[in-house]
């Protein structure tokens, strides 16, 4: 069979068959091994990090990945920016019937090459097939969970006034090379989505300093969503420069084809850390000691007036608003 | 492409450009653009920081999105309801409020309506799709009308059956006329829309200066280019003088691009058609001509929609005359955003509201 047919999802032989010879061959450990019901972890901790996000990415092959990274390094990220670090996850997928099979087995080795990159094991996991048209060819949702090695609280709580804010790298990278591939808005960039697991990066951040307040991957809705819900609770203020944001420029270039701003555009593989100083030389440094983390900087800081809002200063030396992005990025019309 | 325009976004100029402006201008000088992309260009730049107090600047009728009237919103919404119609269009159309739903609203309760890009993905979409009846709604100035008008000459030359265009489209002429000959204008200067003139040259606007008195400087869209074209205006107003000023040669030229212009008059004709804010204005826009009226969604589907309701404390129409600005509203942030617009202007990703709310006054 060369596609994923109705079959696939019966719970029977067909089933059986997919699961022994695409899912537990790409993603072997000993507690998958097991087959039980339940997958049963062996957690000594009392406060462990939990976590479940849902991946609809169209298309599902994109430069610089596939689906299946993107659910394994999402959930991994959400919990790496908790300052946890990553060892269990799960994954439900929901299929439309007719995906080649080989789109599958390419998505599924995917995500047993990332999970073993990030140092986490694929527990349990869960196929449903549903009809041509109910769905859009496969759908991922994947939780995860994660420890916490070191006695760490972050919170957006914590957050004070002078505290800086380092961004690990470019923006929209992520985002440009998913719109590039988009259906009647193909055009030619090389640019490659930034899909990739942080949690070596962050943990390298959590052991050189003790400063560290507060993490976030800004990934929907890009680095502007992300820092305006930071200030959302109204207790402080933040302020960006724009002349120290990275944004590579096929970025730059997408962006002003299209009448996009980067800093509403997705990434998936970029951390905001927010850290008291003088830590802050010493967490960018072990920032840039990682291949994700290479483009690292310092882009801003907590403010204590302002309270509630994203402000830029731009090149001009103008400070502006910063908003959250509202609706699904369009290109210019006019 | 962006190494192209780093010297049109380099900061010495810009703030050299800044502080000539500043050491020229004495008294007042109210500057009006009248395209989406300056609008949102002086916004996200802050340009009004740069210029100084005696320099105002408001936005015009330029917003594509937003000069579209509610009673064509409305008919396109009643067309998104038509059996076996596929409704096209580019995305703010479809978060426009009409009178008792927007696109979006239509898109929920069933009807198929498609974001597109450009006029050719519709076409694709009829090719590939000969059961269904495609319509692309298609809104825009100079510069969009010539793209449709070569979806409707390939159309014919292909042989496309199912693929109509319902013309929205306008012309910038008589909406400036309308615009600076109303009486409560204050217009000293305009800033000319960069890439309308493209399509059409500068020649257009000289009827602006000659006739209207009001100078003109056609500009570009990064920051260099719009400091470029205030201080050349704020010059000529110091100065006591009227012109028409190309600040924008390395795009647009005098005679414009003149294959675009043709086949825009090969396709379509010039219309009397209704503005938001401005009512029904003469020879301002653009209706597919008898030759061509096999693709005339106007002519193939009988649309009829009862008389339309807006907010009435939506001033919209004032925002596009440049009459007030979206801080004057009384929705403006108190129940008009973006997230849950009443008029157009807080839709559009180029429309005034919008740009004033995504990046501050």
């Amino acid at each position: 069979m060369k596609r994923i047919t109705i079959a696939h999802g019966s719970g029977g032989r067909v089933t059986h068959d997919l699961v022994k010879d695409v899912f537990y061959s790409c993603f072997d450990n000993d507690i998958l091994r097991k087959a039980e019901d339940s997958a049963v972890l062996d957690i000594p901790q009392d406060r462990v990090a939990f976590t479940t996000d849902s991946f609809v990415v169209k298309p599902a092959f994109f430069p610089g990945g596939d689906i299946g990274k993107l659910a394994v390094c999402g959930t991994v990220n959400d919990l790496a920016v908790s300052g946890a670090v990553p060892r269990y996850i799960t994954c439900g997928f929901i299929i439309e019937e007719g995906l080649p099979l080989k789109d599958l087995k390419k998505i599924v080795k995917s995500m047993g090459e990332w999970a073993e990159k990030a140092g986490v094991k694929i527990v349990a996991g869960d196929t449903k097939v549903v009809e041509k048209g109910e769905a859009d060819g496969i759908f991922i949702n994947t939780s995860g969970v994660g420890v916490f090695e070191k006695d760490i609280e972050l919170g957006v709580e914590k957050i004070a006034p002078g505290d800086k804010i380092l961004l690990s790298g470019t923006i929209g990278d992520h985002g440009i090379a998913v719109l590039s591939r988009r259906k009647g808005l193909d055009f030619e960039t090389s640019m490659r989505s930034d899909c990739a697991p942080l949690n070596d990066m962050l943990q390298d951040v959590l052991s050189s300093v003790t400063g560290v307040k507060f993490m976030r991957d800004p990934t929907r809705g890009g680095l502007a969503t992300t820092l305006n819900e930071i200030t959302e609770d109204g207790t402080s203020g933040i302020l960006i420069n724009e002349k120290d944001i990275p944004v590579a420029e096929e970025v730059e270039g997408a962006c002003q084809l299209l009448g996009l701003d980067p800093l509403c555009i997705a990434n998936e593989g970029k951390a905001i850390v927010i850290v008291a100083p003088p830590d802050e030389d010493e967490a960018l440094a072990a920032m840039r000691r990682s291949e994700y983390g290479k483009d690292a900087a310092l882009i801003g800081k907590v403010t204590g007036d302002n309270t509630g809002k994203v402000l830029l200063e731009t090149a001009l030396g103008v400070t502006r608003i910063v908003d959250m992005m509202t609706a699904e990025n369009l290109p210019r019309i006019c | 492409m962006s190494k192209y325009v780093d010297e049109y976004r380099d900061v010495d100029t810009c703030l050299d450009l800044s502080s000539r402006i500043k050491e020229v201008s004495t008294r007042p000088l109210t500057i009006m653009e009248v395209c989406g992309g300056h609008t949102m260009a002086i916004r996200k730049n802050g340009i009004q920081k740069l210029v100084g107090d005696n320099i105002r600047l408001l936005s015009g009728p330029g917003c594509p999105v937003c000069v579209t009237s509610i009673s064509d919103i409305d008919r396109v919404v009643c067309l998104a309801g038509e059996e076996n119609v596929t409704v096209c269009t580019f995305g703010d159309m479809l978060y426009v409020p009409g009178s008792s739903m927007s696109l979006a609203g239509a898109k929920a309760e069933g009807a198929d309506v498609r974001t597109v890009y450009s006029v050719h993905d519709a076409l694709e979409f009829a090719r590939s799709e000969p059961e269904k009846n495609f319509v692309f709604v298609s809104i825009g100035f100079e510069t969009t009308t010539p793209t449709a008008a070569a979806a409707v000459l390939e159309a014919k030359a292909t042989g496309v059956k199912n693929f109509t265009v319902l013309a929205l489209n306008k012309t910038m002429p008589q909406a400036l006329r309308a615009v600076l000959e109303s009486d409560d204008s204050e217009i000293d200067a305009l800033i000319g829309p960069g890439h309308v003139s493209t399509i059409t040259g500068t020649g257009m606007y000289r009827f602006i200066v000659d006739e209207l008195g009001v100078s003109c400087c056609v500009s570009g869209f990064e920051p260099v280019d719009l400091l470029g074209a205030i201080l050349k205006l704020t010059e000529m107003h110091e100065n006591n003088e009227k012109g028409l000023v190309n600040a924008y040669p390395r795009v647009v030229k005098e005679e414009g691009n003149e294959k675009a212009k043709y086949i825009m008059t090969e396709v379509f004709e010039p219309a009397d058609v209704e503005w938001r804010g401005f009512g029904i204005v003469p020879s301002s826009g653009s209706k597919i001509s008898e030759e061509y009226s096999e693709f005339d969604a106007e002519k193939i589907y009988k649309i009829e929609v009862p008389e339309t309701k807006e907010n009435p404390a939506c001033i919209c129409g004032d925002i596009l005359r440049g009459v007030k600005r979206p801080v004057d509203c009384a929705l403006f942030n108190e129940g008009c955003t973006p997230v849950d617009p009443q008029g157009a202007c807080m839709v559009s990703s180029e429309g005034t509201c919008a740009a004033w709310f995504k990046y501050g006054e």
